[in-house]
């Protein structure tokens, strides 16, 4: 476990880096978590963060890429443009939600 | 801030896929989603029966047999009467509807959007007669064993 301070609090995250409380989570949060990970965060991001953020409190788990494409409005082509290299974990991270573990 | 952050650098994953059964082209396709969701690049190659995964005549008419398939609990007495492997495919395909993975062709779709690169094997396709017109239109090319194996350089080869 890791303890950050990120946008003057202090924020705690997994060894992998998924934020340990949901409830930490903040827009400035996920700005930052994108900026570390060289993303700037646009409209078109933000409608796949707070999709991810309603589902995860419907369900309880990270919904899979699948899911995403197939509810958020977002394309396959979009998400990887959006999050590149990796945009299951990627997505997880910046929307302060738990390592997906869906195959899909 | 972490050392994994999810960002796989340069690794690299071929897939070769050998056959063209349903119950064996989801493994291929799952692997190379799932390498691609990583942020691993994923080269694709489709060679023999495997073809027919990509063959816009076939890819959506694959099939699953019981027959010789003990794992799948038919005897082969049943498993040869006609209509079988009908009902065994549609049973597995509801299956995997429910599992929310998509189709054939939807999946290889998803895998072309997703960056994923595939390729059919130049031999396989002349001998049955195939051209890449035949191919799933996401199919970058046809490239012999020997550009293969140029193409797979550095990477993790899984053979299915």
């Amino acid at each position: 476990m890791t303890t950050l301070e990120i946008v003057g609090k202090q924020v705690e995250f997994d060894e992998e880096g998924f934020l340990k409380n949901p409830d930490d989570w903040t827009r400035e949060l996920a700005e930052a978590l994108a900026a570390e990970m060289g993303i700037t965060l646009t409209p078109k991001h933000w409608q796949v963060i707070e999709f991810c953020r309603q589902d995860f409190q419907r369900t309880g788990e990270s919904p899979t890429l699948r899911r995403i494409t197939k509810e958020s409005g977002v394309t396959t082509k979009e998400l990887y443009k959006l999050f590149p290299k990796g945009p299951a974990k990627k997505v997880a991270r910046i929307a302060g939600l738990k390592k997906p573990t869906g195959c899909i | 801030m972490f050392a994994q952050n999810g960002d796989n650098g340069e690794r690299k994953l071929c897939i070769i896929c050998s056959k063209g059964t349903l119950d064996m082209a989801y493994p291929g396709l799952i692997l190379a989603n799932a390498a691609l969701m990583e942020g691993i690049d994923v080269t694709m190659f489709f060679t023999f029966w495997g073809l027919d995964i990509i063959n816009k005549k076939k890819m959506k008419h694959l099939k699953c047999t019981p027959l010789g398939n003990p794992a799948m609990g038919m005897p082969n007495l049943l498993a040869v009467m006609p209509g079988a492997t009908h009902l065994v495919t549609k049973m597995m395909e509801k299956e995997i509807e429910k599992l929310d993975f998509p189709p054939v062709d939807e999946f290889l779709q998803m895998i072309a959007d997703a960056g994923g690169e595939m390729y059919g094997c130049k031999m396989s396709m002349d001998m049955m007669k195939l051209t890449q017109d035949d191919l799933f239109e996401g199919v970058a090319g046809v490239v012999g064993a020997m550009e293969f194996m140029e193409m797979s350089e550095n990477a993790q080869v899984l053979f299915i």
